[in-house]
């Protein structure tokens, strides 16, 4: 590990909380290292921000917008709420949009009991969703001899497409189109088993906080993703930490 | 406080679109349902023989999406005569699996696809006795005012009985109803 200055620490509150911030460091950042949690989808660690599902805002005082905790750097004596009614009511309207955009049915996923969007509804309390649903049907793309690709499951937070780009150096996928009618492609929008530049390494499946993405032959509730796979990846890149994970969940 | 001539609550439970699923997690309460029958009559539900739904009813549990004019027409009579309407389980709050069909375009074309063009019915689409379809199945809550959401597919026995406990202390106590949002992801949780 490379020798780093210590850096300098702030004074901010959050939630009432009185603490001690690392200058630089991200709202985000600090509420998990102070355990206040704060909800997330499209941030992963490991990867780069890419501030899209907007679950993360947060209030801080004297500051008209929301700010995002995962792309905004704390500030000295930076007054921040991060669950107010208001925030609540916010996240729960994000997630049920989510849900109307696609095609989610839970009982039919693969990712069902392992899925970020279906924790995040029951966590902030959504119990049915407000808005007309659409029923998508962009259809599977199951071309891929190792995996499946359900787009009505994808919500575009682009994990995919950052680890690829940045991990495995690939680049396979891109968000095409904009606003409703974005859709994720692989490369210049072949089938996925066509792209030439996919490694077949499993990455995007990995850390798909849906049923988007899977290995195929799951069947209903069989998926289990590991985004956590990146942040592991990335410490032993960037810090020269090859700690063994499963050491590290090995009891001494 | 009740309809009923002992002071049980009326309790209710319907089946429109969905598998059946929900009233047999609602079975799987098992011996609480000696307790339940203590506090409530079931006055209508697949698990009696009673045709017309009732008026006066104190709970409704409805299971099921609204796939057909049987069941809009039901929603709408059980709303009528509710206290509290409870949209039971995924098919009621999301249109769940029953739902999966309004991608496939048209009641008219669907029948078609799947009886007319069927090798073995000879052309026959069901079209008398059985309730049309409607032209796109919908949540209980687009069509009538909803109290409560019990979502799951099925929710557990535990999730249900919970529920009910909750629902008919207030009842019994004339209080509002509770909120059943905030008790952690084990009594809320779509699929």
């Amino acid at each position: 590990m490379s020798p780093r200055e210590p850096r300098a620490t702030v004074p901010v509150t959050i939630d009432g909380q009185e603490v001690d911030a690392v200058e630089g460091e991200t709202i985000l950042s600090l509420a998990r290292r102070v355990g206040v949690p704060i909800p997330t989808l499209c941030y992963l660690d490991g990867l780069s921000v890419h501030g899209g599902c907007r679950l993360c805002s947060v209030e801080v005082d004297g500051d008209p917008r929301l700010r995002l905790a995962c792309a905004t750097p704390v500030w000295q004596d930076m007054d921040i709420r991060t669950s107010t009614w208001d925030l609540q009511e916010h996240r729960r309207r994000i997630i049920e949009l989510l849900f109307a955009e696609g095609n989610h049915i839970c009982a039919t996923c693969v990712s069902s009991g392992a899925c970020e969007l279906q924790d995040l509804a029951a966590t902030n309390r959504v119990d049915h969703i407000h808005y007309e649903l659409s029923y998508a049907d962009e259809g599977v793309d199951a071309s891929h001899p190792k995996y499946v690709l359900d787009r009505d499951r994808c919500v575009k937070c682009t994990r995919c497409v950052r680890v690829c780009a940045e991990v495995e150096g690939a680049s396979v996928w891109e968000i095409a189109e904009r606003g409703g009618g974005s859709r994720l492609v692989a490369e210049m929008d072949v089938p996925w088993g066509e792209a030439s530049s996919c490694t077949w390494c499993g990455k995007c499946v990995l850390v798909c906080p849906t049923g988007a993405l899977s290995f195929k032959g799951r069947g209903v509730g069989e998926m289990r993703h590991d985004a956590e796979v990146v942040a592991f990846l990335s410490r032993a890149r960037n810090e020269g930490e090859w700690v063994n994970r499963t050491d590290e969940e090995v009891p001494s | 406080m009740s309809g009923s001539t002992d002071d049980k609550l009326r309790l209710a439970t319907v089946w429109l679109g969905g598998c059946s699923g929900c009233h047999m997690s609602f079975l799987d309460l098992d011996e609480k349902l000696f307790g339940l029958a203590e506090r409530v009559d079931v006055v209508f539900g697949p698990l009696t023989d009673v045709k017309v739904f009732p008026e006066d009813v104190d709970l409704t549990l409805v299971e099921g999406a609204v796939a057909n004019e049987d069941n809009l027409e039901l929603a709408h009579q059980l709303r009528a005569n509710s206290r509290v309407v409870v949209s039971f389980g995924d098919c009621a709050v999301t249109g769940n699996v029953t739902s999966l069909r309004n991608r496939l375009g048209e009641p008219d074309e669907l029948l078609q696809r799947v009886y007319g063009d069927a090798p073995d019915l000879a052309g026959q689409v069901p079209r008398s006795v059985v309730p049309a379809l409607l032209p796109t199945v919908q949540p209980l809550h687009e069509v009538i005012p909803i109290d409560v959401y019990l979502p799951g597919c099925p929710p557990s026995a535990e999730r249900i009985g919970r529920a009910l406990e909750l629902l008919l202390d207030a009842l019994e106590a004339g209080e509002g109803l509770p909120d059943l949002t905030g008790r952690g992801p084990d009594d809320l949780r779509f699929g």
